[in-house]
């Protein structure tokens, strides 16, 4: 079979006709590759397989796979400024650089033995990631990944670290993040990258377990998994220090067991208001962010874990905890109704939109696919085939702060 | 404890094996991580478990630990199923395959 192709293309390749289409094809595939955008690229991770699949949402097929990125059982990825550069967090503490256009792994380091999740900074120079052990945030170089600072996360009497969640990028190369075991709060200013000045804030509640800051950098918000209430600083006005909002919103009901944490990254804003997951309930809170009092609770099919408002706010759409990970609901902002329940398939573990919004790519690890739905019918348009596929995320990230 | 001695009595078939594995790698996996070598929770490699007993940990996956994110299994698991798992973590949990 082997022999037979290769004689097969040997003896082709002997008709001086066929050598120029070849080398047409070749120099075509090439230019290609370098003359396009990457405003509609994206990244799928392939969690089991330790790979990445690149994809194109405006053909909404993949273009290839990058493999070799170790264990990426939690991942995230951030975007270099000119949407050409994917960074990966993995579990397992490596930050991999991926060349979208080449579809190839442009550079690697391990940096820390497990990490969460990291951002990119303001002007785009530093990638910051954020570290369970040992616990704390390390600053790279985006463009080579030398290190350039260490923050240890310690607290106490200085001989414990704590883990470091919702690490998001705001402005003035600043850095913002939390510290679970401690409950604490700390901004980094990056802005001499190699001597970082850090704020910290203490007490701001028990067990923050992720961060968000809102699409106008502004706020710096922190869940608490410890009580019910979120934490919120002002980073217009550090001095007024970390503020308690939505205290108490369980008031006394026995919160469910929690399968799995509920994300913030990706707060969803809409209009004045804000949507964001309940900790072990199954709501979905709506929040005034003129008073950053309660404005509502809406009954939902299981304990939230993302909550993402479609670019133009108009619809949040809703994914859930073990065991309703089956659903995705989609909630109109205007009248806070659920107008749809969808099942894309067991275990759905997260959604993105596209830059402007009109779909909506959902994973789900158990089916092996990632279904794309049509926002405006809400019915589902495309389906891509995936290794146990977990985060999606678009190159329209890397203009947008705190994701 | 007599259903310790029913559970000792049962045995948990090959396609419920396989589900469990699927069960603590992905799930129990969104915080101990998917290789077990921890994340928001602790490692829960041979390694890191063998200074713990058995029945704490039966405790732990059937009741939860109040004050930890560590939530209750039971109810999504049996006695047979919990008894399995503590023995294979012990073990050295295996892999997805």
């Amino acid at each position: 079979m082997w022999d037979g192709l290769r004689q097969n293309s040997e003896r082709k390749m002997k008709d001086p006709r066929l050598l120029l289409i070849g080398a047409a094809l070749v120099l075509a595939s090439c230019a290609q590759m370098e003359l396009r955008g990457t405003g509609d690229l994206g990244v799928i991770i392939e969690r089991a397989a330790g790979r990445v699949q690149i994809v194109d949402t405006t053909r909404e097929t993949k273009l290839g796979t990058v493999e070799g990125l170790g264990d990426l059982s939690h991942a995230s990825v951030v975007f270099s400024r000119d949407g050409r550069y994917a960074y990966v967090f993995g579990r397992d503490g490596g930050l991999t650089k991926v060349d979208l256009l080449r579809i190839r792994i442009d550079r690697r380091v391990m940096q820390s033995g497990n990490s969460i999740g990291g951002a990119i900074s303001q002007d785009g120079r530093l990638i910051a990631a954020a570290n369970y052990t040992p616990g704390g945030v390390r600053v790279f170089d985006a463009e080579t990944l030398e290190l350039l600072a260490d923050i240890p996360a310690t607290y106490g009497d200085g001989s414990q670290r704590a883990k470091v969640v919702g690490l998001e990028d705001t402005s003035g190369n600043r850095f913002a993040f939390s510290l679970f075991e401690a409950g604490e709060i700390w901004v980094a200013d990056l802005s001499a990258p190699r001597a970082p000045q850090v704020r910290k804030f203490r007490d701001i509640g028990r067990q923050p377990y992720d961060a968000l800051v809102t699409p106008d950098g502004r706020y710096y918000i922190a869940g608490l998994f410890g009580e019910d209430g979120v934490a919120m600083l002002d980073l217009w006005h550090p001095e007024r220090g970390v503020k308690r909002v939505l205290a108490g919103y369980g008031r006394g009901e026995q919160p469910l067991p929690v399968y799995k944490m509920p994300h913030l990254e990706g707060w969803a804003m809409a209009g004045s208001l804000a949507f964001l997951p309940a900790v072990g309930r199954h709501e979905v809170l709506v929040v005034d962010t003129a008073t950053w009092g309660e404005a509502g609770r809406i009954k939902v099919a299981g304990q939230p874990v993302f909550v993402m408002a479609r670019p133009d706010g108009r619809q949040v759409w809703v994914n859930f905890a073990f065991p309703d990970n089956d659903k995705v609901q989609v909630i109109d902002t205007e009248t806070r109704r659920i107008v749809k329940t969808l099942v894309p398939g067991k275990a759905v573990l997260h959604m993105e939109f596209t830059p402007r919004g009109e779909a909506v790519w959902i994973s789900a690890r158990d089916e092996g696919r990632v279904l794309v739905y049509d926002t405006a019918t809400l019915e589902h348009r495309a389906l891509l085939l995936a290794d146990n596929p977990s985060g999606i995320f678009f190159t329209s990230r890397a203009f947008r702060m705190g994701l | 404890m007599c259903t310790a001695s029913v559970a000792a009595g049962q045995t948990v078939g090959a396609t419920r094996q396989k589900e469990l594995v699927r069960l603590v790698r992905q799930d129990c996996g969104s915080c101990h991580g998917m290789t077990l070598k921890g994340g928001l929770g602790p490692p829960l490699t041979a390694q890191a478990l063998k200074e713990k007993s058995a029945e704490g940990l039966r405790a732990t996956i059937l009741g939860g630990r109040p004050g930890t994110p560590m939530p209750p299994w039971r109810g999504f698991m049996n006695e047979a199923d919990v008894d399995w798992i503590v023995n294979e973590l012990l073990k050295g949990f295996p892999v997805e395959r």
